[in-house]
C-alpha cells in the first residue's frame, strides 16, 4: 500500500478573459479549462461529454479558434479570449445568426451536445461565410451528436450563412437610411 | 475522468523551459498542445510529478521556409503549418498529412513537434518526417542536438528524447528535383486513427519516368516504415507503370497487426491499395512540379501566433 | 383568429434555452456539493477478498468512504429486479456496493465521497482492493454451454426461458413445399447518450425530507424506489429530473445503484451530494443492448407466404437482471412485423455473461427481431428468385384485416393486437421514393463503371404508447397564463413544445401562454416514465383530457357570467365568447378568477372579475359540492393496448471491391405514425433513430476480450458516428391514426433505428451476392467474408451469380 505523502497541491491565482469579461478565481493547475469555466465561473453552457477530446461538447473558441475545453488547463487559458456558448449572442439578447438557425431548423433535440456545435459553427462561418452543404457537413463532423442524426444540423449551418447575410443586408439599408 | 495532480511550471523563455526540464528529470512531462497528453492524463493513463508548460515560449511559435525546406516551432499548431502557403510550395506533403490529423478542433491545438515526440506509429506527421528524411533539434539545458528521423522514432509512443530534452524544432526537407507526393489513409471514421496510411514520394526524370519511388507506412508497425519501391516502378511513367507491383514489393515488407478495427490480413490488403493510389497520385503530381521553379526560394517567417 | 397548432411544425419553446448555454443539466446544478467517485470492478468476475482504504484518508478533501459493510438497512440489500415475469425464474440483482462477489468489470465496489471530484479520483486510486479473480463467462456461446456459471445458483446460466406459440410451427414448417433456415448473431451496442447519468440529492434536516435531482427518464419510479430504500414516507421525498442530455433507454432503468448511494450519502452527512458519471464509467457501468444469437426457421409456399415460423434466441441479460427480460420479450413478438407468420413459435432463452447488464435502447429488442424476420424475407425471395418486395406483399397484413389479433402477448402483458396501418401502401411509397424499381437499371450502370451497389428493404411494426397510463393536469392562472404537468420526463424529445401544441388548441389559447413542466414529482407525481415511444400518445392524450376539463368548466363558469348556454360558447386566443357573437366575451384569466370564490384582488383580472360577479344564491355553498375552486383539470389515460406504428426503409449502399468500404448512398424512410403532432419534430426522432442504426449496423459495437475487459471503452474506439458518417435520409410520412385514442396518435420515439441493422444486412448481401448473417460489419469484417466466399467457405445467393460476382479492378 502507497504510503508516500501526498504534498499538497499547488494553488494558482489566474486571470481568465471571458466573453469579454474578466474573472480571477484560484485553481489548481489540474484544472481543467472545462471544469473551470463550468464549476468555477458558473458558467455551465459548456457540457462535458467525454473529457478525452472526441466529442467535442465542451468546444470553446480560444482567441476565435475553436478548441477543447477538456483538453486544455484553465492556467493555459491565461491571456487569451475565450468564448462560450454563454457569449455567442449579441448584448441585448437577440440570438447569434447560429442559434437562431438552429431554433429554425430543429438542429437540436435534447440539447447537450449542442454548445459545441455552435461554437464551431459559428467560427467556421467567419472562415467560410457561404459554404456548400458538403463544407457544412465537413464542418461539423468532429462533434458527436446522438440525438439529431446531424441531418437538421447541417441544414443549420446552411441556414446561419442565410440569416448572417439577411443582417448584414438589413444593417446596410439601416446604413443607407441615415 | 479528472487527471491527477501534478506540479506545474511555465517558464515564459527557452532557457527557463530548459533548466525546468533540467530540474524535474524523468517525473517531468512537456505540454504543448495536450492533444493527447491530457486525454492520457484524463484517464489516468499517465501520472507525471511536474509539467512543464512551453506554451508561453513564443519565440517557438513559428513556422519557417527556406528553399531547402521547412522548420517548425515546437509551439506552432497544426492548423497554422497546415495553412501556411510558403510551407506548403516547398514541402507540399505537410499539408496532404496535416488535413488528416484528427479533427480542425483538434488541429487548432494540437503542435506539429508535439505529435511527433509523442511518436503515435499512427500519427500522420510521423510518416511524414519518416518520409522526407527530417531530423528533430532537442534542446537540453547547455546544448542542442539533431536527430535524423530514423533515428528519433524508436518505438511506440517512444522517442529518442532524454530526460531533460525538449524537442524545439522539426524539419521537413524539399524533396529534390520533379518530386510529386500524396499522403492516403483509410479510418473507420472521418477523423480517426488511420487503420493504414501510406505517404509516398515519387521523383520523375526530364521524361517522366520514374527514378525514384518511396512510401512510407502508418499503423503498420511499431514506428513509422519507409520503403524504397523504385525497384518496381524504375524507368515507367504514370502511364505504363504497373502499380500493383509496387504494392506487391511493398507487401513483402509489411507486418501489419490487427486490431479490433482492422485484422492483419485486412491491414496489409489496405496498405496495398493504398500505395497503389499515393504513388499513382504522386507520380501524376511529379510531372507537373515544375523543374526550375523558383518555389520556397524566398525564406518565409510568420509567427504562429 | 388562432391558428391550429396540432399538425404545425412550430418551433420548440425548450430551444429558447438550450441555445443560449441556460439549460440545466445534472452536473449544472449543486454548486458547492461533495462530490462522489467509485471504485469499480477491474474484473469481470472475482471473489473481493480484502479492501484497504488507509492509503486514500490522507488525501486532501476526503469526506468518507463507503464500501458495502457500510450499508445499512434496505439500502444493504439488493436493488429490486423491476420487473418480474413468471418466466424469469433466476432473477438476479446486484447490491448497490459489490458483496463479496463481484459479476462485471465496472461494478462499483467502493464509493468515495470528497468535496470535489478531483479529489474523490484521488482517494479512488490510493483504495486498494484485493481479489480473488474467477474465471468470467463472455460471450453467449459460452454462457449457454453454461461449462462455468456466472451465479453458482443459476443453472445453465439461465436467467429466463419463455416459449409462447401460435398452432404447431414445427409441423407446419415440416409440411411446408420449402423450408431455410438461418443462424443470426447482432451484437451489442448501448444508448450511450451524449450526457451520462447523474444524481444530486439535497437532505433537509429540519424539514427531515430529500430532494433528489437525476438524470432519468422516470422520475416518480426513482421517488418510489428511494423513499423504500431509505424507509422514508413518500411525502418526504421530491424527485426533479432537469434538463437531461439523452436517454435513449439506458436512464429508464432504476433505481441505478448510485441513485440509492447518493441520496443515503446525503442524508448521512447532512450534506448535498452529487455524482456525475464519466464517459468511461457509462461504458462499464450502465447498460448495453442487443446481443443475440437467433436461429430461424420457416417454411413457405411457392408464392413466399410463411406457413410456419420458429425462431429460437439466445439472449444476453448481462450479469444481472434488474430489468426482467422486456427485450427478448418484444423480440419475440415484434419481429413478426407487418406480416401474418402462419404458425409461430418462438423460445428464448435469457443468459448471464459477466459482462455490463443488458436493458433497453431505443427500438429495444426489435432491431434484432426485424432483424431475424427480414433476414428471412430476403432469404425466402432469393430462394423462390422472387422480387423481395413482392415476398414482403404476399406476407402482409392487409389493412381491411384490422385490427388484427396475433395471439400473442406483448410487452405490457396485453395482447399483440395490431389497431391500423396501411402496410401495402408504405411499401407503395417506399417503393416510389427509393426508386426500387429502376435499380436494377442503376446497377448495370455502375458495375459498367465498375462499381459494387446493392440496394435493401427492410419493415417493421413498432408497439408504441404502451400503458398503463400517464395523467395531465392543465391549470389556467388568473393572467391567463396556462401551465401545465405531466408526470413523464422528458430528453430532448421536445415534450414541452409539443404538448403545448395539444393544449393551446384543445383551450383555444395562444401557444406562447402556455407552459409545461415534466418529470417533476412536485408537479405530478403519478406518472410511469418515458421510454416504448410512449411520451405523446400516453400523455398527450392525457393531457388533452385534462385540457378538456378545463374548457368544459371555462364554458361553464363562463356561462354563468355572460348568461349564456355553455354550449353556445367558444374559446379563442383565450377569449371565452358567444359564437358568432364576439362582443360577448371573457379572458380566460377572469374566468380563472371567477372559478375561486376568495377573491383577493391582486390583479386587474381579479379587478375585472368582480364586474361578473352574478347575483349570488345564498342556499348554496360558496363552492358547490360537486365543484373545487379553481380553474384547472386533471386526468389520465390509459389504454386498453398499444398502438402499433410502422415503417420501412430502403437504403442503397456501394461497396469498395478492393477495401471493403460500405458507402451509403441513399437513405429512404416510410414512415406511419398516425396523425403527426409536429411533423419537424417527428422527423427529427426518425433522423436521430436512423443515425444510431447506421451506427449499430456499420460501426458500433462493445468489444469484449475473453477476460471480459471491454477493450474499446472510449469515444475513440467505440465509433458513434459524427455527421460525415450519417447520409442524407429521405422520408415520407403516411398518416394512419390509430383509432384507440383522441388525438389518434402512435409514438415515433425509436421507430429510425428498427430496421437499421435488417436493411443494410439486406443491401450489402444485395451488392456482394453472398449472405450476410451477422450485425454491425465493418470493412474488415467484409473483407474476410470475401475471402471466405471466394474460397468457397459461403454459398452464393442465387441471384449471386447474377450481378456480384468478382468485379475486382
Amino acid at each position: 500500500m502507497t504510503e508516500t505523502q501526498i504534498p499538497t497541491e499547488q494553488r494558482l491565482d489566474i486571470r481568465l478573459s471571458v466573453n469579454g469579461v474578466p474573472h480571477t478565481t484560484t485553481v489548481t493547475p489540474r484544472r481543467l479549462l472545462s471544469d473551470c469555466l463550468r464549476h468555477d465561473l458558473g458558467l455551465t453552457g459548456t457540457h462535458v461529454g467525454c473529457e478525452h477530446g472526441v466529442c467535442g461538447a465542451c468546444t470553446v473558441r480560444v482567441d476565435g479558434k475553436p478548441m477543447r475545453a477538456c483538453l486544455m488547463f484553465a492556467v493555459s487559458a491565461q491571456g487569451h479570449e475565450i468564448t462560450t456558448v454563454e457569449g455567442l449572442a449579441e448584448p441585448d439578447g437577440t440570438m447569434h445568426p447560429v442559434q437562431q438557425a438552429f431554433r429554425e431548423c430543429h438542429g437540436l433535440q435534447c440539447g447537450f451536445c449542442t454548445p459545441g456545435f455552435l461554437t464551431v459553427v459559428s467560427a467556421f462561418l467567419e472562415e467560410n461565410p457561404t459554404p456548400t452543404e458538403e463544407e457544412a457537413r465537413e464542418a461539423v463532423s468532429g462533434n458527436l451528436c446522438r440525438c439529431t442524426g446531424y441531418q437538421n444540423i447541417v441544414k443549420s449551418v446552411l441556414r446561419a450563412a442565410e440569416i448572417t447575410e439577411e443582417r448584414k443586408g438589413c444593417a446596410h439599408a439601416e446604413g443607407d437610411a441615415r | 475522468m479528472k487527471p491527477p495532480a501534478f506540479r506545474y511550471h511555465a517558464p515564459t523563455d527557452l532557457a527557463e523551459a530548459l533548466d525546468a526540464l533540467a530540474e524535474v528529470g524523468h517525473d517531468g512531462k512537456v505540454l504543448a498542445g495536450g492533444q493527447s497528453l491530457i486525454p492520457m492524463l484524463n484517464m489516468r493513463l499517465a501520472a507525471p510529478a511536474h509539467l512543464v508548460d512551453i506554451n508561453g515560449l513564443g519565440e517557438l511559435a513559428y513556422v519557417r521556409t527556406d528553399p531547402g525546406g521547412v522548420a517548425v516551432g515546437a509551439l506552432a499548431r497544426h492548423a497554422e503549418v497546415e495553412a501556411d502557403e510558403a510551407a506548403h510550395a516547398v514541402v507540399p506533403l505537410l499539408r496532404q498529412g496535416l488535413r488528416l490529423v484528427a479533427h480542425p478542433v483538434i488541429r487548432n491545438r494540437g503542435t506539429t513537434v508535439g505529435s511527433l515526440a509523442h511518436a503515435d506509429p499512427s500519427g500522420e506527421m510521423t510518416a511524414v518526417l519518416a518520409l522526407l528524411g527530417g531530423s528533430m533539434t532537442l534542446a537540453r539545458k547547455g546544448g542542442t542536438r539533431t536527430v535524423a528521423a530514423e533515428d528519433f522514432f524508436v518505438g511506440p509512443l517512444e522517442a529518442s528524447i532524454e530526460e531533460g530534452e525538449l524537442a524545439v524544432a522539426a524539419y521537413f526537407p524539399r524533396l529534390p528535383g520533379r518530386t510529386g507526393t500524396e499522403f492516403v489513409e483509410i479510418a473507420r471514421r472521418h477523423g480517426d486513427y488511420a487503420m493504414c496510411g501510406v505517404a509516398a514520394a515519387v521523383t520523375v526524370d526530364d521524361d517522366l519516368r520514374i527514378v525514384s519511388a518511396r512510401a512510407a507506412y502508418l499503423s503498420l508497425s511499431p514506428v513509422p516504415l519507409v520503403l524504397d519501391l523504385t525497384d518496381a516502378l524504375i524507368g515507367r511513367t504514370a502511364d505504363t507503370a504497373v502499380w500493383q507491383d509496387a504494392a506487391t514489393l511493398a507487401a513483402g515488407s509489411l507486418e501489419p497487426e490487427g486490431d479490433i478495427h482492422a485484422t492483419a490480413e485486412y491491414r496489409a490488403q489496405l496498405a496495398g491499395v493504398l500505395t497503389v493510389r499515393a504513388l499513382r497520385t504522386a507520380t501524376e503530381r511529379a510531372a507537373l512540379v515544375d523543374p526550375n521553379g523558383n518555389t520556397g526560394t524566398t525564406s518565409t517567417e510568420r509567427s504562429a501566433r | 383568429m388562432t391558428t391550429k397548432m396540432f399538425g404545425a411544425p412550430v418551433q420548440r419553446t425548450e430551444d429558447l434555452r438550450l441555445l443560449v448555454g441556460n439549460g440545466r443539466y445534472l452536473d449544472d446544478l449543486g454548486e458547492g456539493a461533495y462530490e462522489a467517485a467509485f471504485v469499480r470492478s477491474p474484473h469481470a468476475r472475482a471473489r473481493i477478498t480484502g479492501i484497504d482504504v488507509t492509503g486514500a484518508l490522507d488525501v486532501d478533501g476526503l469526506i468518507a468512504i463507503y464500501t458495502y459493510e457500510d450499508l445499512a438497512g434496505r439500502v444493504a440489500e439488493p436493488l429490486p429486479l423491476l420487473i418480474p415475469h413468471p418466466a424469469l425464474t433466476h432473477g438476479r440483482t446486484a447490491y448497490p456496493l459489490a458483496k463479496e462477489f463481484v459479476n462485471h468489470v465496472g461494478e462499483a465496489v467502493v464509493m468515495v465521497v470528497a468535496t470535489d471530484r478531483y479529489l474523490a479520483e484521488d482517494a479512488c486510486e490510493r483504495i486498494t482492493v484485493e481479489y480473488e479473480a474467477l474465471p468470467p463467462v463472455v460471450g453467449i456461446e459460452n454462457a449457454f454451454r453454461a461449462d462455468r456459471l456466472v451465479h453458482d445458483d443459476v443453472p445453465g446460466n439461465c436467467a429466463a426461458h419463455l416459449v409462447q406459440e401460435v398452432g404447431d410451427a414445427p409441423a407446419a414448417i415440416a409440411a411446408a413445399p420449402n423450408r431455410l433456415e438461418l443462424k443470426l448473431d447482432i451484437e451489442r451496442s448501448a444508448c450511450m447518450p451524449m450526457e451520462g447519468r447523474g444524481v444530486y440529492a439535497r437532505w433537509d434536516a429540519a424539514d427531515e425530507s430529500l430532494r433528489v435531482y437525476t438524470s432519468t427518464q422516470t422520475s416518480t419510479g426513482v421517488r418510489a424506489a428511494v423513499a423504500a430504500k431509505l424507509d422514508l414516507p413518500l411525502d418526504r421525498v421530491e424527485c426533479v429530473t432537469p434538463d437531461v442530455g439523452g436517454g435513449f433507454g439506458v436512464k429508464i432503468v432504476h433505481p441505478w445503484p448510485e441513485e440509492i448511494l447518493i441520496p443515503w450519502a446525503a442524508r448521512l452527512l447532512d450534506h448535498e451530494v452529487k455524482w456525475t458519471e464519466d464517459r468511461r464509467e457509462h461504458f462499464i457501468s450502465a447498460a448495453h443492448e442487443r446481443g443475440q444469437l437467433q436461429t430461424v426457421r420457416v417454411g413457405f409456399d411457392d408464392d413466399g407466404r410463411l406457413l410456419g415460423l420458429d425462431v429460437e434466441i439466445l439472449h444476453d441479460n448481462g450479469a444481472y437482471t434488474p430489468y426482467g427480460i422486456i427485450v427478448p420479450i418484444i423480440t419475440s413478438t415484434q419481429l413478426l412485423g407487418p406480416y401474418k407468420p402462419g404458425a409461430y413459435r418462438v423460445d428464448f432463452r435469457s443468459l448471464y455473461t459477466n459482462t455490463v447488464i443488458v436493458t433497453p435502447y431505443r427500438g429495444a429488442g426489435r432491431p434484432q427481431g426485424v432483424f431475424a424476420m427480414e433476414r428471412a424475407m430476403d432469404a425466402i425471395a432469393d430462394h423462390l428468385g422472387k422480387d423481395r418486395t413482392e415476398v414482403r406483399a404476399v406476407n402482409f397484413i392487409q389493412p381491411d384485416e384490422m385490427p388484427y389479433d396475433h395471439g400473442l402477448l406483448f410487452q405490457d402483458g396485453r395482447p399483440l393486437i395490431y389497431d391500423s396501418g396501411d402496410f401495402p401502401g408504405s411499401l407503395d411509397a417506399l417503393k416510389k421514393l427509393v426508386g426500387w424499381d429502376e435499380f436494377e437499371a442503376y446497377r448495370a450502370q455502375a458495375r459498367a463503371e465498375g462499381r459494387r451497389v446493392g440496394i435493401g428493404v427492410a419493415c417493421y411494426v413498432e408497439g408504441t404508447g404502451v400503458g398503463p397510463y400517464e395523467g395531465g393536469h392543465v391549470q389556467v392562472e388568473t393572467t391567463g397564463k396556462v401551465v401545465v404537468a405531466t408526470g413523464l420526463t422528458s430528453q430532448g424529445q421536445g415534450h414541452q413544445t409539443v404538448f403545448a401544441q395539444i393544449v393551446a388548441d384543445e383551450l383555444g389559447v395562444p401557444i406562447e401562454d402556455v407552459t409545461v413542466t415534466t418529470g417533476d414529482t412536485r408537479r405530478f407525481p403519478y406518472a410511469v416514465g418515458t421510454f416504448a415511444s410512449r411520451a405523446a400518445v400516453m400523455s398527450g392524450n392525457a393531457i388533452a383530457l385534462a385540457a378538456r376539463n378545463v374548457k368544459a368548466k371555462a364554458l361553464r363558469i363562463a356561462g354563468e357570467a355572460l348568461e349564456a348556454d355553455p354550449r353556445d360558447l367558444e374559446i379563442v386566443d383565450g377569449h371565452v365568447r358567444v359564437k358568432g357573437s364576439p362582443g360577448a366575451s371573457v379572458a380566460l384569466g377572469t374566468v380563472a378568477v371567477l372559478s375561486n370564490p376568495l377573491r383577493y384582488a391582486f390583479d386587474e383580472a381579479s379587478k375585472a372579475a368582480t364586474q361578473l360577479t352574478g347575483k349570488a344564491d345564498f342556499s348554496k355553498p360558496p363552492v358547490a359540492e360537486d365543484d373545487e375552486p379553481g380553474l384547472e383539470g386533471r386526468d389520465y389515460y390509459s389504454p386498453p393496448t398499444a398502438t402499433f406504428a410502422n415503417g420501412m426503409h430502403a437504403v442503397i449502399v456501394e461497396t469498395d471491391p478492393d477495401t471493403a468500404e460500405i458507402r451509403i448512398l441513399r437513405y429512404c424512410v416510410v414512415h406511419d405514425c398516425g396523425h403527426l403532432i409536429n411533423p419537424m419534430i417527428v422527423e427529427g426522432q426518425v433522423h436521430g433513430g436512423v443515425a444510431q442504426g447506421v451506427g449499430g449496423a456499420l460501426y458500433e459495437r462493445m468489444e469484449y476480450d475473453e477476460h471480459g475487459q471491454l477493450v474499446n471503452a472510449s469515444f475513440m474506439d467505440f465509433l458513434m458516428p459524427y455527421a460525415s458518417e450519417v447520409p442524407k435520409i429521405e422520408i415520407d410520412h403516411l398518416e394512419t391514426p390509430s383509432p384507440l385514442n383522441p388525438l389518434g396518435i402512435k409514438g415515433a420515439g425509436e421507430a429510425g433505428v428498427i430496421p437499421a441493422a435488417a436493411v443494410f444486412a439486406s443491401a450489402i448481401e444485395d451488392a456482394e451476392g453472398f449472405p450476410i448473417t451477422r450485425m454491425p460489419i465493418q470493412p474488415s469484417e467484409l473483407f474476410h467474408l470475401r475471402k471466405r466466399f471466394a474460397a468457397g467457405e459461403i454459398p452464393a445467393l442465387r441471384r449471386g451469380a447474377d450481378h456480384a460476382a468478382g468485379t475486382h479492378r
